[in-house]
């Protein structure tokens, strides 16, 4: 599919804090904690963006897509009919069970806010599509949507999760979203957001998903022009002006698309170093050289700490020199990834264990029981 | 003698040879292909990088794809039928034998070994071929070829028979020619002959030439019942380079 | 027939200094400079010299300066002192202007109109002294999707992984050949290969076989049109090969190597008689199309087993872009494109000084091109032609390029002046030369020394800046425009390039 692309790169640089809680017994538990975490981290964020990703929030949809969408405009109007433009589109390619505005709360005070909707929706595949699989189905459509429907961005796409985010710190987000009342899920992944660069707007607060998978970042990837073009040529669209979202493509293109395991997928985004491998066995150097040799362009190259929320995963990766900071711990079934060890202290005082993992290497909670979930 | 037969019908070019160097490398001595048609490079992956040099006998029948043993190094190749361009594209050593036709740029930058064409070939046989010492290509046809026959040819030996009925029609012979000698049993008119190439008769020397790579394409063709003495009492002529820098006075 | 053509170079002796040694005398292969005894003077015909600068560095007592001749003509904007000697030239002689080296024109040189980028604050630079910066590249076509296969906890790629070269810095020796430039050169640039972790290419001049053995691992191994000195051990005991369609100093032309170059060892290696002339067709006669070219890589894919990736070597023309992405469809591992600034051992001015676009922007759109079409994984750039630092290295890796060819720059390494004679087989610096009188000057462990020192001086520079952007594996440099800005271009051309205006 040739695409011809003239528009030159924009990218957003930003500093972060990230913070993830699992129960990976699937008990799930509200986002009051995970707030109260990330905003004791106020200072690493500057208000400009905040956002949460959420696993098992909508149990009694959990075999639809839930599609989180903005839509922008200078006024009402025109967020409403960016709206009816959307639904024109969904309605032809979607069955929707059913959809509501995302309640918020008018208390709390944000800038701007765009018209935040859910569709719970069947992909309804017409013609040569049925070739495709549901999930590639909805990474074609979800692209469409966000490349070529104005002021429509779909931020949130995958199965019993959800995303929610904006510009505000993450504690305020937290609260117009009633994360903390309204919604109960087994992960929580959180960021809050220090653009340098540009003025915010909510389309580019973190978490950034795909389908299941969601990441919060914390760092700046220099790499982003050679990851973006790499990641283009097989259909992601890089639209949102923001490095991390090559990482939620990355981890899609790499794990679901091509079922490699989080450990192996590690090995590509933050490669160990040539002398390392050097060093290594001839099994091991052989494929190690030639992950490095076939995706050299996915090596996410500069400073970052993420967390990748997917179904019954939440999984913590820095990069190879470790020049962002991640701390995990450990309570009962509990699993935590943060920016600062304070956060943690400050929901779970006791922990059984508390470490900070080398670079390069992934720290994984996953589900004592997927069935819990699915 | 190890002899193994493969019926080549649906199997890719690169199977084939890649079954080819696989056996060879395990002593195979012979092949016999049936059935080739369009599969290409055959003869030219067939080489030992560990020092001894394996030559084998391929005998083809079928029609098989360009580059005929192009880039080989001194097998046996002979053909039941018709071959297309690029048979024996810088070929090192070795011999092809085809009793039939060929294609285009049969010969290009051949430097070594020997092909023996029965029927008629293409456009610029024989073109740069070279030589090195001793190491001198030698292209005999049974017919003629078409336009631009030794075109920068730069050595080696090349006769042309005129056993068939065509006339020798081409023109722009040896054009850029600036080594080797071709032979030409018949007529050709100076004017289908480049300018830097000087036409005479053979001598002693070449006669003795003609005697020995007709006789062993006489050989290569025993069906023909073809007559020796008989052909090498027709006329020949002799086409030279007049010098081997002929683009010497170009330049300012 | 009296020559109307003044003198290029003015020679001025300071007879004082001078202590009539003859060096200078010895030094000049154009016979410059001649003793006379009765006056016990050395006395210089200006009308003769290069301006190779041999004899000003060799005077033991600093005693001459070679400077351009002052312009006798009349200034005139469009008869510019060149155009007027040109024509007087060939006005004398009937010929076509032969010349070396690469075009000296005035082009836009876009390396010098783009900026770099470093890290401040939000992303810390790094520095290469003390931690780890990586320059190993990998040239050859990738996969676009890996199959792994995970039996217990081990792990096994079932994708055939195509063959690859692999360099530890991004820097490749251009295509000179053995015959061009002369054994000495050609054996310094394979030593400093070897010795440094990177290749050179052999050009279309053969492989000497005594240095198949110790270098063939180290070498890219030419067949181009006029297929010189090519037999299985030639493409098997190399690392790669390449097909030259074209070069940047000459594109659409071919080759002539004059037949006083052909020595005894030329020939030997080129496999031709000594003394004729070689001469490479301008196209290979057995590629008129792109799927005649599709049939010779894989006639060469086929004569050294499918173990060595096969590069394609054209110059950057008008539709550079399309025609290389023919040329990946048609199954190249690598594409190598030489650009307006390329360098030549012999060219007709006309052409080099005319034909072909500069190197930067057929890069540019290359690397685009291929990305639109979805298959730049497919294959490797090497850029080539008119790189002169590592600063336009780094550049041209940033517009897509994998790695770079240096052909000029080696040969300036080892002691080039860029007199653009090479044509004449006379340099004074043993480099462009079948003399043995001359090729003998140059010692070719000194010679490998200079050239790993600028491959080491430049893999560091690339480091620092690299390092300053906040980036420590090349790879991912590449085709990351994002690190580049241009400075006084024009709208178009920053489209070409893909980049933004400083500042922007």
């Amino acid at each position: 599919m040739p695409r011809i692309r003239r528009e030159l790169y924009n990218k957003e640089i930003c500093a972060c804090s990230i913070f993830g809680a699992m129960n990976r017994d699937g008990e799930r538990f509200t986002g009051k904690g995970v707030m109260k975490a990330i905003a004791n981290m106020h200072v690493r964020g500057n208000g400009l963006g905040g956002g949460f990703a959420a696993y098992g929030i909508y149990p009694e949809y959990k075999d639809y897509y839930a599609f989180h969408l903005m839509f922008t405009g200078n006024s009402p109007e025109a967020k409403r009919s960016a709206k009816i433009g959307f639904d024109a589109f969904l309605c032809e390619n979607f069955d929707v069970v059913s959809d509501d505005e995302i309640p918020h709360s008018d208390e709390v005070v944000v800038s701007d806010p765009p018209l935040i909707w859910r569709y719970y929706v069947l992909p309804r595949k017409q013609g040569e599509e049925a070739l495709l699989s549901d999930e590639d189905y909805i990474v074609k459509m979800v692209m469409h949507v966000n490349t070529k429907i104005e002021n429509a961005h779909v931020f949130s796409s995958g199965k019993n999760m959800g995303c929610f985010k904006g510009v505000g710190y993450p504690e305020d987000i937290g609260e117009y979203f009633m994360l903390d009342k309204l919604y109960s899920a087994y992960t929580w992944t959180v960021h809050g957001r220090f653009p340098t660069n540009t003025q915010a707007w909510w389309g580019g607060a973190h978490p950034f998903s795909l389908l299941n998978t969601t990441v919060v970042h914390n760092g700046e990837i220099s790499s982003y022009g050679t990851n973006r073009w790499y990641l283009e040529m097989y259909g992601y669209a890089c639209t949102l002006q923001t490095d991390t979202e090559v990482i939620a493509y990355a981890v899609d293109l790499l794990m679901r698309r091509q079922s490699i395991p989080i450990e192996i997928v590690a090995k590509i985004l933050a490669p160990p170093i040539w002398n390392s491998i050097d060093r290594m066995d001839e099994k091991e150097k052989k494929l190690l050289t030639t992950l490095r040799m076939v995706y050299g362009s996915l090596l996410m190259n500069g400073p970052f700490a993420i967390i990748i929320g997917q179904t019954g995963k939440m999984i913590g990766l820095t990069d190879r020199i470790r020049l962002r900071p991640i701390t995990a711990a450990t309570r009962g079934e509990m699993f935590y990834l943060s920016s600062e060890e304070a956060s943690i202290r400050l929901i779970s005082p006791v922990l059984d264990s508390v470490w900070t993992p080398n670079g390069g290497e992934p720290v994984v909670g996953e589900l004592n029981n997927m069935r819990t979930v699915l | 003698m190890e002899t193994v037969e493969i019926d080549a019908t649906g199997i890719s070019t690169e199977d084939l040879n890649e079954r080819l160097m696989a056996l060879m490398l395990d002593g195979t001595e012979k092949f016999v292909l049936k059935n080739v048609c369009g599969q290409r490079y055959i003869g030219t992956r067939l080489y030992s990088k560990n020092g001894n040099k394996p030559r084998v006998d391929i005998d083809i029948t079928g029609t098989p794809g360009s580059d005929l043993g192009a880039f080989m190094s001194g097998h046996r190749v002979r053909v039941h039928g018709n071959v297309q361009d690029g048979v024996g594209n810088t070929m090192d050593d070795g011999e092809i034998v085809v009793e039939g036709r060929a294609g285009d740029v049969l010969g290009m930058s051949m430097r070594g070994g020997k092909i023996f064409i029965r029927d008629n070939t293409g456009y610029r046989t024989a073109l740069h071929m070279k030589e090195y010492l001793d190491k001198k290509p030698v292209l005999v046809i049974g017919g003629t070829t078409q336009d631009f026959l030794g075109e920068y040819m730069a050595g080696g030996i090349v006769i042309l028979l005129g056993l068939g009925e065509l006339p020798h029609n081409q023109t722009f012979i040896g054009t850029g020619m600036h080594g080797g000698v071709i032979y030409i049993r018949g007529k050709v008119d100076k004017l289908q002959v480049a300018g830097q190439v000087d036409i005479s008769e053979p001598g002693v020397e070449d006669r003795k030439l003609l005697d020995k790579f007709v006789g062993e394409f006489i050989e290569s063709f025993p069906d023909l019942g073809l007559n020796k003495e008989e052909i090498l009492k027709g006329d020949f002529i002799k086409l030279a380079p007049k010098s081997k820098r002929p683009y010497a006075k170009m330049y300012a | 027939m009296k020559s109307f053509v003044f003198p290029e170079f003015q020679i001025i002796r300071d007879e004082e200094k001078c202590g009539q040694c003859r060096g200078c005398e010895r030094q000049c292969s154009f016979g410059t400079h001649t003793y006379d005894p009765l006056t016990d003077r050395l006395i210089s015909d200006d009308y003769k010299c290069a301006g190779c600068q041999r004899c000003v560095i060799f005077c033991p007592k600093d005693a001459i300066v070679v400077r351009p001749t002052q312009s006798f003509y009349r200034p005139n904007a469009s008869w510019s002192r060149e155009k007027i000697e040109d024509l007087k030239k060939q006005a004398e002689t009937g010929g076509v202007i032969l010349t070396g080296c690469g075009n000296d024109k005035p082009f836009r040189i876009y390396w010098d109109h783009i900026v770099l980028n470093a890290s401040q604050v939000t992303n810390p630079s790094i520095d290469p002294l003390r931690e780890p910066m990586e320059l190993r590249t990998f040239l050859g076509a990738k996969p676009d999707l890996m199959d792994i296969d995970f039996k217990g906890g081990d792990v096994e790629i079932k994708t055939k992984i195509s063959p690859h070269l692999m360099v530890e810095t991004p820097i490749l020796f251009s295509a000179m050949s053995y015959g061009a430039i002369s054994y000495n050169a050609f054996k310094s640039l394979a030593t400093a290969s070897k010795q440094f972790g990177t290749l050179f290419n052999t050009g279309e001049g053969g492989l000497p076989r005594e240095l198949r053995a110790e270098f063939g691992g180290n070498a890219i191994v030419q067949v181009a049109s006029g297929r010189y000195g090519i037999d299985a051990e030639y493409l098997n005991c190399a690392a790669a090969v390449e097909i030259k369609v074209g070069q940047g100093a000459k594109p659409g032309i071919g080759g002539h190597l004059p037949g006083e170059k052909v020595s005894q060892s030329v020939a030997e290696t080129r496999m031709i008689p000594v003394g004729t002339d070689a001469i490479s067709p301008a196209p290979h006669h057995d590629i008129y199309s792109i799927e005649d070219l599709s049939m010779l890589i894989h006639a060469l894919k086929e004569a050294t087993n499918y173990e060595k990736p096969v590069s394609v070597k054209i110059a950057a023309v008008h539709n550079v872009a399309a025609i290389a992405s023919g040329i990946v469809r048609a199954g190249a591992d690598i594409i190598a494109i030489d650009g307006l600034r390329g360098g030549t051992g012999a060219a007709p001015k006309a052409i080099r000084d005319n034909v072909g676009i500069p190197i930067e922007l057929a890069i540019s759109a290359l690397d685009m091109r291929l990305k639109n079409e979805g298959i730049r994984n497919r294959c490797s750039i090497v850029a080539a032609g008119g790189l002169r630092s590592s600063s336009d290295i780094i550049k041209a890796i940033a517009l897509g390029a994998d790695a770079v060819y240096i052909g000029t720059a080696a040969l300036i390494a080892m002691g080039c002046t860029l007199c653009q004679k090479c044509n004449t087989g006379k340099c004074n610096w043993g480099l462009c030369t079948q003399d043995p009188r001359l090729s003998g000057r140059l010692n070719t462990e000194i010679a490998t020394k200079r050239l790993t020192n600028l491959l080491n001086a430049w893999s560091h520079e690339i480091m620092e800046m690299l390092g300053g952007m906040g980036i420590n594996a090349i790879e991912s440099l590449r085709g990351n425009r994002d690190h580049l800005r241009g400075i006084g271009l024009y709208e178009w051309e920053l489209e070409v390039l893909g980049i933004k205006g400083a500042g922007q």
